[in-house]
């Protein structure tokens, strides 16, 4: 099953759908619940990151009978230093994001911390693609 | 502890009513978004100062049981109505977050 979903940079108030959308067909399709626990930190997570930073961009899931495999694809900033926004507590996040609880610097730890494979490839004033997959066995 | 009787409990003001007999064992504390997403439980209840739409969404995605929105925060419009669609328990008080949580500890952990 494939699903896509558009992001708005900037528009807080539509972040999260795409991931609870995920979340309501993971459960239609009985995927076990520490599972789809798991996917939906991850892509709440690449939700908020696009709304934060880029101007737009797209998510696309497949779901497949062994494994999720999401693609997040953004057009923004890009991501100057990569092992920087992997690290805990670093944020280039506006004060504004900040002000929302968002921009602490855990979104791509946290996203690394419960994919099984996780892939990254950022240019700078283009965007960053953003790939995982979970196995779910 | 039941999130009824807690609510009741504590005297805690009703903004939304979703999840009341949920038997509640644990709470969580905080204001960084991420922090709540990646570490917050199942059947927890979050108490933060934040009042917009993330709030309820992440309450939905991690199935919190309830948030307590501390010194008498007023959520947004457009979170109260998410947390309506999505059926998040939504609730508020005038305390501190360190008087509130205090409270909430000892009725929940006086029964563990």
């Amino acid at each position: 099953m494939e699903l896509s979903f558009k992001i708005e940079g900037g528009n807080f108030s539509g972040a999260g759908s795409a991931s609870s959308e995920v979340k309501r067909t993971l459960k239609q399709l009985d995927v076990d619940a520490s599972q789809i626990k798991r996917i939906v930190i991850a892509l709440y997570e690449a939700e908020i990151n696009v709304v934060a930073h880029a101007f737009g961009g797209k998510i696309e899931v497949k779901i497949s009978a062994d494994k999720v495999f999401a693609r997040i694809q953004d057009q923004g900033p890009g991501i100057a230093d990569i092992s920087k926004a992997m690290q805990e507590g670093y944020s280039t996040a506006s004060s504004k994001v900040r002000e929302m609880g968002f921009g602490a610097g855990m979104g791509l730890p946290n996203i690394k911390s419960n994919v099984d494979v996780f892939d990254i490839q950022s240019v700078v004033n283009e965007g960053t693609v953003l790939e995982m997959t979970f196995y779910l066995s | 502890m039941l999130l009824k009787d807690i609510i009741e409990k504590l005297e805690l003001k009703v903004l939304n009513l979703a999840n009341q007999d949920i038997d509640v064992k644990d709470a969580y504390a905080s204001d960084l978004l991420s922090d709540v997403m990646g570490k917050a439980k199942t059947g927890q209840i979050w108490v933060t100062l934040q009042t917009h739409k993330n709030v309820s969404a992440i309450c939905s995605l991690k199935d919190l049981a309830a948030v307590i929105i501390i010194g008498n925060g007023k959520p947004d419009d457009d979170m109260l109505e998410h947390a309506k669609l999505e059926d998040v328990c939504v609730l508020s008080t005038a305390e501190s977050c360190f008087d509130i949580c205090g409270k909430l500890y000892g009725l929940i952990k006086s029964e563990v």
